[in-house]
């Protein structure tokens, strides 16, 4: 009783791989989108291109279709007949194709790939909405210095977002640590437990397994892990700022 | 200000990029759903839909989800008025700590409080009802408008609350006669919002209906992929229908939705 679950759950595999493939998602869910979404936003506030609604719209789109469709879709792109494999055939590229979702070296990545995806254009749109309040003239001012595209990224556009990256680090990374829906409809945590995360070992545990103890015990660590982090970098945002 | 010529194309090739990256998993869908089903030849085929349609029982879990959405939307809405109205304007006993409890209730994730809750319900006998499925995102959407209209009514000028009262306008008066009014994009951002998180969500419509009778259509959609996995153009068909409703609410409000985003984010 009591501790115990906690223990047990130390030593149990597929728990160490939930928690392992959960923090692994967490670079596809908020470290690559966030890469993404500074280039995209600092491109529309600064680029003086057009089409900057065309743009914004289409990049947010898949923030809006739900979680289970979106599984259907990569499915489909990721099969053996899919389009991935379709396109890498197409440059020759043989070798590489496979069952993405099936192979358990890719099926964590693939995983993750959807949800950048998903996220970049979540990312984007708060990035943009903090680099819409730099005043222009500050822009002005660094290219009549001479600064180039990439000094005046990292010089003026970057510091003054570091609210937003923080607030957009929250959001996804909490997304990644609650995968459910995908893993669900791609992969049931496989090939073996490579795609397993939190959320879904909770669910198979007090639903297929009836382990209603195991499974409240890696509930509540997964609480804990989201209160961790959600407070970690809300703090470095706010000492930041 | 200029933009070098070169810097200018390298932009716009990399938003193409990134659309197109955004775009394909869209259009590899559109394009499955009116494609051959099984053992057909190749032509364009809108019939999937009505197969789809009527094999996948989307008409009774497209039903299910309306039913669900209005419960979650009409509540939250009045509930998260009435709460952000108070903790934005009103200053009474306790209200910090009670502000801190809704925010407790966006910070831990449903995946923790689903589970519990189920077995709870279970014994109550309310596992497979509506309000079982409706519930537990009525308390999570109240939990977010009450944060995102807390800053909307604080932020309004305390002139306009002066001016009601002054003109004899007890509180509930200036609540729907002057805030409401003047909140009405952030209201209208909440309610897509929540529309569209409880249309998606997953988890709790799958875990708390386990009898299969109320579906809703992301469940629908899971049901049909198990049943029917190689039937890939009935399968993307479904999944259109599934997407639509959020779909076009986004595309008619989009320039709306993402402003509201936009100035939410920045409170």
């Amino acid at each position: 009783m009591g501790l115990d679950n906690y223990l047990d759950l130390a030593g149990d595999a597929d728990f160490r791989a939930a928690i392992a493939n959960a923090l692994l998602l967490i670079v596809f869910y908020a470290v690559i989108p966030l890469v993404v979404g500074l280039v995209l936003a600092a491109i529309l506030r600064r680029g003086q291109v057009r089409g900057m609604g065309f743009f914004r719209t289409v990049i947010f789109l898949p923030q809006v279709i739900a979680l289970v469709v979106v599984a259907v879709a990569w499915r489909q792109i990721y099969s053996p007949h899919g389009l991935l494999n379709d396109a890498l055939r197409a440059v020759g590229l043989d070798a590489l194709t496979r069952g993405w979702l099936g192979d358990p070296s890719t099926a964590l990545a693939a995983v993750g790939f959807i949800g950048t995806w998903v996220q970049m254009g979540l990312v984007m749109l708060l990035l943009l909405s903090g680099m819409s309040r730099i005043p222009a003239e500050l822009f002005e001012a660094a290219r009549l210095d001479g600064a180039g595209p990439v000094r005046e990224f990292f010089a003026i556009t970057l510091p003054a977002v570091r609210g937003e990256i923080s607030v957009a680090l929250v959001l996804t990374i909490i997304a990644a640590l609650k995968t459910f829906d995908l893993v669900y409809m791609t992969t049931s945590g496989g090939p073996g437990n490579t795609t397993t995360v939190p959320s879904f070992e909770v669910y198979f545990r007090a639903f297929e397994l009836r382990e209603v103890g195991s499974a409240s015990t890696v509930a509540i660590v997964l609480t804990a892990l989201i209160f961790v982090i959600n407070v970690g970098v809300s703090r470095i945002g706010e000492r930041e700022s | 200000m200029r933009v070098s010529r070169a810097e200018t194309t390298l932009n716009y090739v990399i938003l193409l990029g990134f659309a197109l990256f955004a775009l394909t998993p869209v259009l590899t869908i559109l394009l499955t759903s009116v494609s051959a089903p099984l053992g057909e030849p190749d032509g364009l085929y809108l019939s999937n839909f009505v197969e789809a349609w009527t094999v996948g029982g989307f008409g009774r879990s497209l039903g299910n989800s309306v039913v669900v959405a209005a419960i979650v939307v009409s509540l939250a809405a009045v509930l998260a008025i009435g709460a952000g109205y108070a903790f934005g304007t009103m200053r009474f006993r306790g209200s910090t700590p009670l502000f801190y409890l809704f925010l407790l209730g966006l910070m831990i994730p449903t995946e923790a409080t689903v589970f519990p809750l189920f077995f709870d319900l279970r014994t109550l006998g309310l596992t497979d009802t509506y309000l079982a499925i409706a519930m537990p995102q009525v308390a999570q959407s109240v939990a977010f408008g009450t944060f995102w209209l807390r800053a909307q009514f604080r932020a309004m000028p305390v002139s306009l609350l002066e001016a009601a009262a002054l003109d004899g306008a007890g509180p509930m008066r200036a609540l729907t006669r002057i805030m409401v009014p003047a909140a009405r994009p952030a209201i209208l951002t909440m309610l897509v919002l929540v529309f569209m998180w409880t249309w998606n969500e997953f988890l709790i419509a799958l875990v708390m209906a386990p009898g299969g009778s109320l579906r809703t259509a992301p469940l629908g959609l899971a049901n049909f992929q198990g049943q029917y996995t190689s039937e890939t153009a009935l399968l993307a068909a479904g999944a259109v229908i599934v997407a639509l409703p959020t779909v076009i609410l986004f595309l008619f409000l989009q320039r709306h939705f993402i402003r509201g985003m936009l100035e939410g984010a920045s409170q």
